[in-house]
């Protein structure tokens, strides 16, 4: 490990030198194939290794659900490729879809991938406050990662417990029969969380204290913001999950009773401490998600993020709100009324900041001067997807009207578009506007607009027929419609979101060939394609080791397009006053 | 070489002001010890929460080995002591004086494994296993975590003493300090909950 890496600049602000060539070029770089491309602790290469670890987690987890809805829309037949799904394989497909989209794709690719790779950059440091620990939250991920694929096939397959892994059905071997898939769910979960605790630990500590001369923390681009706050929330929501999982262990493996009402236990316990956790985790997601949108409105509406200051306490406040609402998931687990009532409340209350946020993005589009690139296409989509699972989040989170579509497809349709919008669309977003900066190429823009509108159209195709289904009374995670014969007539609706997934599955196609191709034959980017304010654009595409060629000077804020006044519509964060882009 | 300047050469890395004025590594440890406070806070509550509806646990709460506890109360505390004690012989630039107090930690670190062993053993040959009721899985689920921490305490504290004795990252002593004494103030929690409380 170089000293240099973790070394800040120093306080005294030099003069910005002017970019040169081989900028971020030291001495320091580690050489050899092995410490380059896999015992790297160059943020930018751990980035890109969960990045694309998480890219390939996507694939099995959108696999797997191609095959569920396979067998939902013909459950008499066999799915081609597959063959047959008995009835405990549907239910470690559910289980094992859920997993690894929040665990395994959502968290390394918004937050280790893009996290890793912009906090530094676009902070102006060096590298990430500890490079060596940084590595090591990888390797304990892709440890977690093999864990969980590897369960898929030990004896009795992986668990079928659900995302959840509710007790009494994960606590005992007699109710799922996967002896060996259980225990290696937990333990692979509660690595994943081991490596992003060492992660986070990280992020908050580069993002509050390795600041480049100047940046103010109001200067700080939203995307650190986001991160920042979704590392804080990650931090102290997790513990409470990580207790409960030792106990689920203890009930599993030793025989202890904590969630087992016959010993004095109560499984009631066990889904507090779950979702105490898993609520605040569905704002670990969404907000890096919104602050990869945050980025790239400004650059392509040539506006100034509407009222910075405004999105930056909503964030907070959400990050606070979003410790209060995780009862809501248990409106039908025998909570007290009143009870209930407090959390609807809080549950609506947390609305409000998302609210300010989304209209703040709209705000920032109002008249802007909008260039529809593919990066601006998939933000623009993440705020419209997002408002249905918004909106109807309102629904599930009042408890009167929750009980009625509780365990309904209503809810897989809600929380399909709250997180798909954050974790693909973002996704999808960032990796148009960033890969340029990640690997010195463009993307083909044609490729990207057809791939855009083909996910826009199939996730609306798969997951608005759901909403229909949930509202008239179609139970979630069930594995055989035909046995109960209320539901025959709502089989249409099924076969859509089948055709859906189907379209949206092939919609990726032109992504991976555009992904894959461009390392090769896209346009050379140059430093700041986009012509865009934030530090990670100054340095060159991609960057080196070391990041920046001196110390970067921050005078301004991260979005000061098109001022009144200016010969350019834009003002790089590190561009000395006086001095034109 | 004076001592104290050969101490600042080797802290020099971690003395670089940072934005926020505090050292990064010091940032880090207490966003750690946050980390480990849910954890903790998080067990500690559903015991309590269980505790409440079972006031019938105070009569099993007895058969613990109060006065065992006790003394590993003192011995941990004690510890503390020397880490503290460590930690300003760093200051000093006096790293002997440093190496030797860190041996008194492990020392007494020891000790307390050694207790809580002896207590486990002498509860289990009573019958008090950790499936033998609630109240006692929650005692060894919260013991046992804590044994955990002093464990992998230990270790950290070994570590950071070879550093000391290689004179680099020394202010690494104050850091496996502080999360030290997170684990002396975790048992002061965990004492009084499930010795006293009967």
């Amino acid at each position: 490990m170089s000293e240099a890496n973790i070394l800040d600049p120093p306080l005294d602000p030099p003069q910005a030198a002017p970019p040169t060539a081989h900028a971020g070029a030291h001495d320091d770089a580690p050489h050899g194939f092995w410490s380059t491309y896999f015992f790297s602790t160059d943020h930018k290469h751990i980035a890109k290794q969960y990045l694309l670890t998480g890219l390939c987690m996507a694939v099995i987890g959108g696999l797997l659900a191609h095959v569920m809805r396979m067998h939902l829309a013909f459950p008499d037949r066999a799915v081609p490729g597959f063959g047959e799904v008995p009835a405990g394989t549907y239910n470690a497909l559910i289980t094992m879809h859920g997993t690894i989209m929040i665990f395994f794709v959502a968290m390394p690719v918004l937050l280790g991938g893009f996290g890793n790779f912009l906090i530094p950059l676009m902070i102006g440091a060096r590298d990430m406050a500890f490079p060596r620990l940084n590595m090591m939250s990888y390797w304990t991920f892709l440890v977690s990662c093999v864990i969980l694929i590897g369960s898929f096939f030990v004896p009795g397959g992986a668990s079928p417990a659900g995302w959840t892994a509710y007790p009494p059905l994960s606590a005992n071997v007699a109710y799922s029969g996967a002896a060996w898939g259980v225990p290696l769910w937990i333990a692979a979960v509660a690595l994943e969380f081991v490596a992003f605790l060492m992660g986070g630990i990280n992020f908050i500590t580069t993002a509050i204290n390795l600041r480049a001369p100047g940046m103010k923390m109001f200067d700080l681009p939203m995307m650190v913001w986001m991160q920042l706050v979704a590392s804080v929330i990650f931090l102290f929501s997790v513990g409470p999950l990580v207790a409960g999982a030792v106990l689920l262990l203890l009930d599993r493996v030793a025989g202890t009773g904590f969630y087992n009402p016959g010993a004095g236990g109560d499984p009631l316990l066990y889904q507090h401490l779950f979702w105490f956790f898993g609520h605040p985790e569905v704002y670990v997601i969404l907000l890096p998600g919104l602050g990869i949108v945050a980025e790239i409105l400004p650059v392509f509406a040539r506006k100034p993020l509407f009222g910075y200051r405004m999105v930056v306490y909503a964030t907070l406040a959400t990050g606070v709100l979003s410790f209060i609402v995780w009862a809501h998931h248990q409106f039908v687990s025998g909570i007290d009324p009143r009870l209930a009532s407090a959390f609807s409340i809080t549950t609506i209350l947390i609305s409000v900041p998302v609210a300010i946020t989304m209209f703040a993005f709209v705000a920032t589009l109002w008249k802007g001067a909008i260039e529809l690139k593919a990066a601006m296409l998939f933000a623009i989509g993440m705020v419209g997807v997002f408002f249905w699972g918004g909106v109807t989040g309102i629904i599930n989170g009042s408890a009167a009207a929750d009980i009625y579509v509780h365990d309904t497809y209503f809810v897989v349709a809600h929380f399909h578009y709250a997180l798909i919008p954050p974790v693909f669309f973002s996704l999808f977003a960032g990796i148009y506007y960033w890969y340029p900066k990640m690997f010195g190429r463009r993307l083909n823009e044609t490729l990207g607009k057809i791939h855009f509108w083909g996910t826009f159209l199939f996730v609306n195709v798969t997951f608005m027929p759901m909403f229909g289904l949930g509202l008239r009374g179609y139970p979630r995670r069930t594995y055989d419609p035909r046995v109960f014969a209320h539901l025959g007539d709502l089989h249409p609706l099924q076969l859509a979101a089948t055709l859906g997934t189907i379209g949206l599955l092939l919609s990726q196609i032109p992504f991976v060939i555009n992904f894959f191709g461009s390392l090769k034959w896209g346009a050379v980017a140059g430093k700041n394609p986009w012509r865009a304010n934030t530090l990670e654009w100054s340095v060159p595409s991609p960057p080196g080791h070391g990041n920046f060629d001196g110390t970067p000077v921050v005078y301004r804020g991260p979005y000061e397009y098109s001022l009144p006044g200016g010969d350019a519509d834009w003002l790089p964060q590190d561009l000395a006053p006086g001095r034109t882009p | 070489m004076s001592r104290a300047a050969a101490h600042a050469a080797a802290t020099r890395r971690d003395d670089v002001i940072r934005s926020t004025g505090i050292s990064t590594g010091r940032l880090a440890i207490w966003w750690f010890l946050g980390s480990e406070i849910v954890i903790f806070g998080g067990l500690i509550v559903c015991y309590v929460l269980f505790r409440l509806r079972h006031p019938e646990w105070g009569a099993l709460a007895r058969h613990t080995v109060t006065p065992a506890g006790a003394f590993n109360t003192l011995v941990l505390l004690t510890s503390s002591l020397f880490m503290v004690l460590a930690h300003a012989a760093v200051e000093h630039g006096d790293l002997k004086r440093a190496s030797r107090h860190m041996l008194g930690t492990i020392a007494l670190g020891g000790v307390f494994l050694g207790v809580k062993a002896f207590e486990y053993g002498h509860e289990m040959s009573m019958g008090f296993t950790p499936v033998s009721g609630l109240f006692w899985s929650f005692y060894y689920a919260l013991t046992g975590l804590h044994a955990l921490h002093v464990t992998g305490g230990l270790f950290a504290i070994l570590a950071v003493r070879q550093m000391v004795a290689r004179r680099s990252d020394t202010h690494r002593v104050e850091l496996v300090g502080i999360y030290w004494h997170f684990v002396d103030v975790v048992w002061i929690f965990l004492f009084p909950l499930l010795y006293l409380s009967n």
